[in-house]
């Protein structure tokens, strides 16, 4: 699991709103609610980023709201992970059931500006700041249970793999 | 070593004899839960799985509540597909327009959700029923979708943070201004993933219908699940409305809690939360001259029939400032019938107030209470971050609904004590 891309910074606390505002949420479509992702933290967003790019952010990523739209929304829309400081709760639960990377690094987001390469390996749980002399950051590890979900491909197919 | 309630709730909901904080496990669901916002995604989760009957058509609840009366024609077709979904499966709860509540004030009302219960439910503000000394988790669509077909939910077993009240509260002080009181002391993730347990001399002062709005916005602490010890009040609240058995527990002696932070209640005044996050708060004599364009009071935090009694109480013989637009949202039917039968509806009319069915629609920006770039609320409400009840430019002020009914007297954010 390595992921390369630019990266995208965002503060403390984003919320689920600010990923995917309420009043798109008449829509359960991928692609429609990938259009509108962070729209209201960054209105240019879209126009930004290219797929394959990397969400990085403070301390509880993804507060607020149980809405699944947020992380379907950011896996839609390209980005490959996003690392942050900390997440909330239920979106951590729901980018693992829904296959969406995520990754904890305490160090990271000091580290890196908008638009700087990095590669994350998931695998040897390290990310690399690309084009600078700067050694690489560690992630947190991922518990074995949530790596099982990551490879069977989120919740369902877990599921589905273990009736069988 | 002894458990706490919450793990002695999830423990009862496996097959293992004692469990403790950190644990993985899968645990039964007694009650799960989705909206008209998550359940198609559940829904669509569920058949894309093989999925063809639910575990228990008792169990599986459906309420669309969110952006209800159909407030457009995507989340008409929103509905409709959940609508037959409920009606294919036989769902003994779902509950349509003209019956239908606010999900986390309609639940406990109905004695849907009961004391020692684990429930989950496709949405954030599912905690609330922690008040009744069950355990309750908001959770995604895909994992309501998982709870359908298995009747389980994986879940770490969370540490347990111990809130002690002691002291008595000033009057106009409610439930909702103890919670916003500690998110403000704790900060958004300060109960990350814990349970937060409320217990101390002062929890005889709350009604259930305080303990509701307590246990409804642990979430905003980054809480897991907030939960009280059942006691005389919580069996006099379940014993008229429970159909089936249920079971009060309580935490052990000797039990490990990873903090336990003590509250004296008696110096906390009401409190308001200003933009953009849930735990910007001050005290009532701190806020200023703050104007005002809207005062929704409402939600699934503060809708019920308490909570109206004591903005009626503000609102008698007076009007909303000219300038405010009052919002009134009974969360339930039974709330507005009886709010009706007590003259509060009367009140609310006479004082300007636009009286709706019960919705989640202005909370969060949906309809019925939009606001426009530069306009500020005075909410009820659960969250305050930007853009949620409308414009990005836009603020909302979250108090309890004594700071709310006087502020739209007022005109600004004002206190009971000031009319």
């Amino acid at each position: 699991m390595k992921f390369r891309g630019k990266v995208w910074k965002f503060g403390d606390n984003v919320d689920t709103d600010a990923i995917i505002a309420a009043r798109y949420l008449v829509s359960s479509d991928p692609a429609f609610l990938a259009a509108h992702c962070m729209e209201d933290a960054d209105p240019d967003f879209m126009k930004k980023i290219s797929a394959g790019d990397i969400i990085v952010a403070g301390e509880n990523f993804g507060c607020g709201s149980s809405r699944e739209h947020a992380p379907i929304a950011i896996k839609t829309a390209g980005i490959s992970c996003v690392v942050a400081k900390s997440f909330a709760r239920i979106f951590y639960r729901n980018a693992f059931n829904i296959g969406l990377p995520i990754f904890e690094s305490r160090d990271l987001w000091d580290a890196v500006s908008d638009g700087q390469e990095i590669e994350v390996d998931g695998d040897n749980g390290s990310i690399r700041i690309l084009n600078s002399n700067r050694g690489p950051l560690r992630i947190e590890p991922i518990p074995p249970f949530m790596q099982q979900l990551v490879s069977d491909g989120g919740l369902m197919k877990h599921i589905a793999k273990k009736k069988a | 070593m002894g458990m706490t309630i919450t793990e002695k709730i999830l423990c009862r909901h496996t097959d293992l004899k004692e469990l403790h904080p950190g644990m993985l496990i899968n645990a039964r669901v007694d009650i799960a839960l989705g909206n008209d916002i998550t359940a198609p995604i559940a829904i669509a989760e569920f058949r894309k799985a093989g999925g063809l009957k639910v575990f228990d058509r008792d169990k599986v609840v459906l309420i669309p509540d969110h952006f209800t009366p159909n407030k457009d024609i995507d989340s008409a077709q929103q509905c409709k597909f959940m609508r037959e979904f409920a009606r294919e499966q036989g769902l003994t709860h779902y509950y349509d327009v003209g019956e239908v509540g606010i999900e986390h004030a309609l639940l406990p009302e109905q004695g849907i959700v009961l004391p020692g219960d684990l429930v989950i439910g496709a949405d954030s503000h599912t905690c609330t029923y922690g008040a009744l000394g069950a355990f309750a988790t908001g959770v995604g669509s895909t994992d309501f979708a998982a709870a359908m077909m298995t009747g389980e939910v994986w879940f770490k077993v969370p540490e347990t943070m111990k809130i002690v009240f002691s002291g008595k509260m000033k009057k106009w002080v409610s439930g909702k201004d103890l919670i916003l009181y500690i998110i403000g002391s704790i900060g958004v993730d300060g109960a990350l993933y814990k349970a937060m347990e409320f217990v101390g001399e002062t929890i005889g002062q709350l009604s259930m219908a305080d303990r509701l709005t307590i246990a409804n916005m642990v979430i905003e602490a980054g809480a897991k699940n907030g939960i009280f010890i059942p006691d005389d009040i919580t069996k006099a609240y379940v014993a008229e409305r429970a159909k089936r058995p249920y079971s009060f527990y309580n935490s052990d002696p000797d039990c490990q809690y990873a903090d336990v932070i003590n509250i004296d209640v008696s110096g906390i005044e009401p409190q308001v939360a200003f933009p953009h996050i849930p735990s910007n708060v001050r005290g009532i004599s701190q806020v200023g001259d703050v104007k005002i364009d809207q005062v929704v009071i409402g939600s699934c935090t503060n809708g019920r029939i308490e909570d109206l009694r004591v903005a009626a109480g503000i609102l008698k013989n007076k009007k909303a400032a000219p300038g405010v637009r009052l919002i009134i949202v009974p969360a339930t039917q039974g709330i507005y019938k009886q709010a009706l039968q007590e003259g509060l509806i009367e009140i609310f009319i006479d004082a300007h107030a636009a009286v709706s069915t019960p919705t989640c629609g202005a909370c969060l920006g949906g309809h019925m209470g939009v606001l426009a770039d530069g306009e500020r609320a005075v909410s009820t409400t659960n969250r305050n971050f930007i853009g949620r009840m409308g414009h990005t430019g836009s603020e909302v002020y979250l108090a309890g609904p004594a700071v709310a009914a006087a502020s739209a007297v007022l005109g600004r954010i004002a206190g009971p004590e000031e009319l």
